[in-house]
């Protein structure tokens, strides 16, 4: 009796398993993944003034299946060199900020970690906190901050350090300041983790057999936090390739990052098959970091 | 985790003092200029309130806020129904078919650029509009499902955290016992994961009440979110009313995770407190 309830049982998970697991999966590959194949479609179309403003790569007349590649976008991002200098120029921005997110953010994660339980809690609750805040309103403080009459310079002025205001704000300068501020949380939680799972007696160890700090500092604690330092680093650098409002905001007109180039494609030349043939150069330049992240958050997932 | 040393170095409270700085001082400053009488923003004539009154009949703004909330509302709770299905699929129920492209699916969204996003979710939109007749007016449903997808993959990341450290035992008890698996599911494993869905639908209710591109894209005339408005008015530069909105978000975040706070500071005390009676008695 119980054994064939059991067998029932067991008959029955596998369509229940399943039922479970195509919900979210659907939505998912109808929402997030097909796009991506549709974006790769359009930046093979051309141009047009219509609704929607591009033309239809297949068509059917006379009996015929006519398919029409137009590969003239692609050429076009390769013979104007504002496409391959906005991407260069995105990618070092993107490199030189994580870098800057891990300069401040591991010091941080380790002065937290090193704090007594009771107020660690408190101190990663106040990491956090200022990113239940708008995004766009923090990035907007930096224009008051930046500015020739703003308060950095007033102060520094005032102080008697310049006696001129510094040009800040419209400038690469201000894009770096941006992207640092509004990602650190995303580079401090991840070390944290990773910090906090850290067998502290090696560190003892290492020091008591005559490791300076320097030397615990890059042959134990950074290897062994080395998971996290990824995590972090991928969180901050692949999105901020693409970022869009912070260039925007508080670069200058010299600031050309290829979010900015994809947006104006769209929205001001109207131009959908190129801006789709700048999406799909860009996802190509971030397949592997993807991938790489991919891989740690799926073990932090716990996914077999 | 008592082996994590304590340092009380200068160094540490040097590096938790320039940190905290430089993570709070701009918010504190948007706060306290949202006060000032004078319309260039960093120029300091006198404490006025004036910009609240602006703000509140400033209609464009107050539309935003209410399509922004609604939205948000309906993204969070659906990212939560989705998010928890997907993080239960990946914990517990074992080798799956798809199981690489479903994580795959779940992490890509957390880092994607929001101009990818944007784009190709309109792309998909106007493709599915010219097959069937859907989506051609774009507006509340499409930045809705925009905004659930994304928000999807952090409900799932939190949840799924959250399932993995819970104690299998309970569950295997209660389905050794008869117990059908949506029983189970909804007796106990959804009790003890409420905590991280509480979170999860917090997270996803702020970073849809966040998004300002991937709206643009997927929006329509007909729809403005408050984040579209007041990215608008900040191209344009500084604006007092725009100070007085950020110290409005800013006290109720503050007071939200305080109030937070509070109560998981008293139920962890009480919790402390009956653990000690139940020991000492």
């Amino acid at each position: 009796m119980s054994e064939s309830r059991q067998n029932k049982r067991r008959r029955k998970l596998p369509s229940s398993k399943y039922l479970v697991l195509s919900v979210p999966y659907l939505w998912l590959l109808l929402f997030f993944l097909a796009p991506f194949f549709i974006v790769f479609k359009i930046s093979f179309a051309e141009a047009q003034i219509a609704i929607p403003p591009f033309s239809e790569l297949l068509s059917y007349a006379d009996e015929q299946l006519q398919i029409l590649l137009n590969v003239g976008n692609y050429f076009y991002l390769i013979d104007d060199d504002l496409y391959a200098s906005a991407y260069l120029l995105s990618l070092k921005i993107a490199a030189i900020s994580t870098f800057l997110c891990l300069l401040i953010g591991f010091p941080m994660a380790w002065a937290i970690v090193h704090s007594s339980p009771s107020s660690r809690n408190i101190l990663l609750m106040l990491i956090i906190l200022p990113s239940w805040t708008s995004f766009l309103i923090r990035v907007y403080a930096w224009i008051g901050i930046l500015r020739n009459n703003g308060f950095l310079n007033n102060f520094l002025m005032s102080i008697g350090v310049i006696d001129k205001p510094l040009q800040i704000l419209h400038t690469d300068t201000a894009v770096y300041i941006g992207i640092v501020y509004t990602y650190l949380p995303f580079m401090i939680l991840p070390i944290y983790t990773a910090l906090m799972r850290i067998d502290y007696s090696l560190i003892e160890a290492a020091r008591d057999l005559g490791a300076s700090t320097l030397t615990v500092l890059f042959k134990v604690l950074l290897p062994l936090a080395k998971g996290g330092i990824i995590a972090g680093s991928m969180l901050v650098f692949i999105p901020s390739v693409g970022e869009f409002v912070i260039p925007e905001l508080l670069g200058g007109p010299d600031s050309i990052l290829i979010g900015k180039v994809l947006w104006q494609e769209f929205f001001n030349n109207r131009d959908w098959p190129v801006a789709s043939a700048v999406a799909t150069i860009m996802l190509l330049l971030l397949v592997a970091p993807i991938m790489y992240f991919h891989r740690y958050q799926k073990r932090e997932m716990g996914a077999s | 985790m008592s082996s994590i040393p304590v340092y009380k170095t200068r160094w540490k409270w040097l590096i938790l003092g320039l940190g905290f700085s430089f993570l709070y001082l701009p918010i504190l400053s948007l706060v306290v200029y949202s006060f000032n009488a004078n319309r260039l923003v960093t120029v300091w004539s006198g404490f006025s309130t004036k910009w609240y009154g602006e703000l509140f009949r400033d209609d464009l703004l107050m539309n935003g806020i209410i399509l922004s909330l609604t939205i948000a509302f309906m993204a969070a709770t659906a990212a939560v129904v989705l998010g928890t299905l997907a993080a239960f699929a990946m914990t517990r129920l074992g080798k799956l078919r798809g199981e690489t492209s479903f994580a795959f699916m779940i992490t890509a969204p957390l880092v994607m650029p929001e101009v990818i996003t944007g784009l190709s979710m309109l792309l998909l939109f106007i493709s599915l509009g010219q097959v069937f007749d859907l989506f051609s007016q774009r507006g509340m449903l499409t930045i809705w499902i925009a905004h659930t997808t994304f928000c999807t993959a952090y409900v799932a990341v939190v949840v799924s955290s959250r399932l993995r450290e819970l104690d299998l035992s309970v569950e295997e008890a209660a389905q050794d016992l008869g117990a059908h698996p949506f029983k189970v599911f909804f007796l106990v494993t959804l009790p003890s994961i409420m905590p991280a869905i509480v979170s999860g639908w917090l997270l996803a209710f702020t970073l849809s009440l966040d998004d300002v591109v991937i709206a643009s894209f997927v929006s329509g005339p007909s729809a403005t979110t408050l984040p579209m408005v007041v990215f608008s008015s900040v191209r344009l530069g500084v604006s007092p009313k725009i100070n007085a909105l950020a110290t409005i978000i800013i006290s109720v975040v503050a007071l939200a995770s305080f109030l937070a706070w509070w109560f998981m500071a008293k139920a962890e005390k009480r919790r402390i407190l009956e653990a000690r009676m139940a020991g000492g008695t």
